[in-house]
C-alpha cells in the first residue's frame, strides 16, 4: 500500500543553521494493517507523516502509494472548521460523488448522532476528536494517517476513543499509519509497531504483533510493551 | 445585565437631551442659520409631500450601493492576492500609498474631467476612493488565515471553490464586517460630494442647491434623513447579515 524511502529531510532555519529530521527512513504498509510509529519526542514523527501526507515536499527520497490513492487525516488537534457544523465539517471532506452518502451508521458509531448539528465549539475536546475520526472515515480513505489523535486527553476518554477507532477501523478496514507517545496505545491498537531512532529518524526496530487486536487482555498488552520498551532501548549503531 | 436592559432607555435618553439642547440654542440666539428641530422636521415634511426627498434619496442610495459593491469586490479581490503574494504586495504597494493619500476631491474632478459628468465618472470615483481602504484590510484578513485549515482543504483535496467558501472566506468574515463598516459610512459621504460637483440629483445635490438659497433647515432636513436611511441599513441589512455569519461564535460564548 505505501512503500516509502527518505533518502534525508534537512530543515535550514533563518540563521542559516541546518537540522536533519529524517535520514534513511525505509517502511512499507500492507494493505489493511495498522502501523504504530513511537519514537523520541522530536525525532521526526510528524515531519513524517507530513511528508506522505504531502504537506512537506523538500525530501529527497520518495514516497510510493498509488497515484489515486485516497488519503485522509486525523491531526493532534481536531482540526475542524469552527463555522461548520460537525455534520457539515464531515460533509466537506467528501468528493461531490459522495456528498449526499448517508453518515448515520457512521456517526452511531462514533456516538455522535446528537451533535451532529453542532458546531466544534459546543463540543468537549473528546467529541471534537470523535468528529475528526468520523470526517477522516467517512471518505473510505486507502489510508489513514493519525498524528497522536488522543493526546491531551485524560485517561478515560482516550481509553474509550481507542476502543471506539478500533471498532470503526475494523467495520471500516483500511490502511492506518499513527504516531503515538503512549506505548500501551501502540499495544492495544497496532499490527505492527515501528521504532524511530532518535533525529534524524530512522526505522530503528520493528515490532511484528501477530496477535488480533480484539483478542489482547490485559496480559497480552503488557507483553507487548515490554517488547516495545526493549525494542526501543536498543541504541542506534546495535540495531545496524 | 442591568446596563444592558437600560441601554435603550438610555440612547432615548441621550437624543431627548440632543433635541432639547438645540431648541435651547435656537431660542438663545434665534438666527435664521439656525433653525429649530421644529422647523427641520417641517422642511422634511415638506420634501416628503413634495416627493422630491424620496427621488432624492432613492438616487443617492442607488450610487452608494453601487459604488460600494464595486469597491468590496475589487478591493477584497486584490486585498487577498497582497496578503497571500508578498512579491505581489512589494508591487502594488507604492500605488496603493499613492491612492491612500490622495483627496477624494482630486478623484473626483479627475474622473468627471477624463470621463465626462456622468454616471460612470461619478461611481466611479467614489469606489476609486474606497478601494484602497479595502485593500488595505482584507489584505490584513489574508494574512492572518490560519495554515492549519490550509493544510487540511489540501489533504482532503479541497476544490478551489470548497476552499475559498469554506476555509477562507469564514475566516475573512471579521474583516469583510470592518471594511463593510467603514465602508458604507465613508462611501456615502463621498457621494454627496460627487453629486455636489457634478450630478443633478441626489441629496448632494439637493444640499448644494439649498446651500445657494441660504435654507440651513432643508439643508438639515436632507442630512437627517439619509443619516436615517443609512441607519435602517445598518440595522435592518447589516446587523442581521453580520448576526448569521458569526452564529458559530454566539454558540462559542454560550458554551
Amino acid at each position: 500500500m505505501l512503500d516509502l524511502n527518505i533518502v534525508s529531510r534537512v530543515f535550514t532555519a533563518a540563521d542559516g543553521s541546518r537540522l536533519e529530521a529524517v535520514k534513511n527512513l525505509q517502511f512499507q504498509l500492507k494493505p489493511h494493517t495498522f502501523t504504530c510509529i513511537v519514537g523520541p519526542s522530536g525525532c521526526g514523527k510528524t515531519s513524517t507523516l507530513r511528508m506522505i501526507l504531502g504537506l512537506d515536499t523538500g525530501f529527497e527520497g520518495h514516497i510510493n502509494m498509488g497515484a489515486e490513492a485516497t488519503v485522509s487525516a486525523v491531526f493532534q488537534e481536531p482540526r475542524l472548521l469552527p463555522w461548520r457544523t460537525v455534520e457539515q465539517n464531515v460533509r466537506l471532506a467528501l468528493p461531490k460523488s459522495k456528498t449526499n452518502m448517508l453518515l448515520d451508521d457512521l456517526f452511531e458509531q462514533l456516538g455522535l448522532i446528537p451533535v451532529r448539528s453542532f458546531y466544534p465549539s459546543e463540543l468537549s475536546l473528546g467529541l471534537a476528536r470523535r468528529a475528526a475520526i468520523a470526517r477522516a472515515f467517512a471518505l473510505a480513505p486507502e489510508l489513514l494517517i493519525l498524528d497522536e489523535p488522543f493526546v491531551s486527553l485524560d485517561d478515560y476518554t482516550a481509553e474509550r476513543l481507542r476502543k471506539i477507532l478500533l471498532d470503526v477501523w475494523q467495520a471500516h478496514p483500511t490502511t492506518a499509519l499513527m504516531v503515538t507517545h503512549n506505548i500501551r496505545e501502540a499495544a492495544e491498537l497496532a499490527d505492527t509497531v515501528l521504532v524511530f531512532s532518535e533525529r534524524p529518524a530512522s526505522v530503528l526496530n520493528t515490532v511484528t504483533i501477530d496477535v488480533p487486536q480484539k483478542l489482547r487482555d490485559d496480559e497480552t498488552i503488557d507483553n507487548i510493551v515490554r517488547q516495545v520498551r526493549a525494542a526501543m532501548s536498543v541504541t542506534r549503531t546495535a540495531s545496524v | 445585565m442591568q446596563s444592558n436592559q437600560r441601554g435603550p432607555q438610555i440612547a432615548a435618553l441621550s437624543i431627548v437631551t440632543l433635541l432639547v439642547l438645540w431648541s435651547a440654542l435656537t431660542f438663545l440666539i434665534s438666527d435664521k442659520t439656525l433653525p429649530s428641530p421644529m422647523e427641520v422636521a417641517s422642511a422634511i415634511a415638506t420634501e416628503w409631500q413634495s416627493g422630491e426627498l424620496l427621488f432624492h434619496l432613492g438616487a443617492t442610495l442607488l450610487r452608494v450601493i453601487a459604488a460600494f459593491i464595486i469597491a468590496m469586490f475589487i478591493g477584497s479581490c486584490i486585498g487577498i492576492l497582497l496578503g497571500m503574494d508578498a512579491n505581489v504586495n512589494r508591487f502594488v504597494e507604492p500605488w496603493l500609498i499613492l491612492l491612500l493619500n490622495l483627496p477624494a476631491l482630486v478623484i473626483i474632478v479627475l474622473a468627471y474631467i477624463w470621463f465626462g459628468l456622468n454616471e460612470a465618472a461619478a461611481i466611479g470615483a467614489v469606489a476609486i476612493n474606497k478601494i484602497p481602504n479595502v485593500v488595505i484590510t482584507l489584505r490584513e484578513g489574508a494574512r492572518s488565515l490560519d495554515l492549519a485549515y490550509a493544510e487540511l482543504a489540501r489533504v482532503y483535496r479541497f476544490s478551489w471553490w470548497k476552499r475559498l467558501r469554506h476555509v477562507v472566506l469564514p475566516q475573512l468574515q471579521p474583516f469583510f464586517a470592518a471594511a463593510t463598516r467603514s465602508g458604507v459610512s465613508l462611501i456615502w459621504k463621498i457621494v454627496l460630494v460627487v453629486e455636489l460637483l457634478g450630478r443633478s440629483n441626489g441629496v448632494g445635490f439637493q444640499i448644494y442647491l439649498y446651500f445657494q438659497l441660504f435654507d440651513v433647515a432643508t439643508i438639515l432636513a436632507y442630512s437627517f434623513a439619509f443619516v436615517a436611511v443609512m441607519l435602517l441599513v445598518e440595522y435592518l441589512i447589516l446587523q442581521p447579515i453580520e448576526r448569521r455569519s458569526t452564529r458559530w461564535r454566539a454558540s462559542n460564548a454560550r458554551s
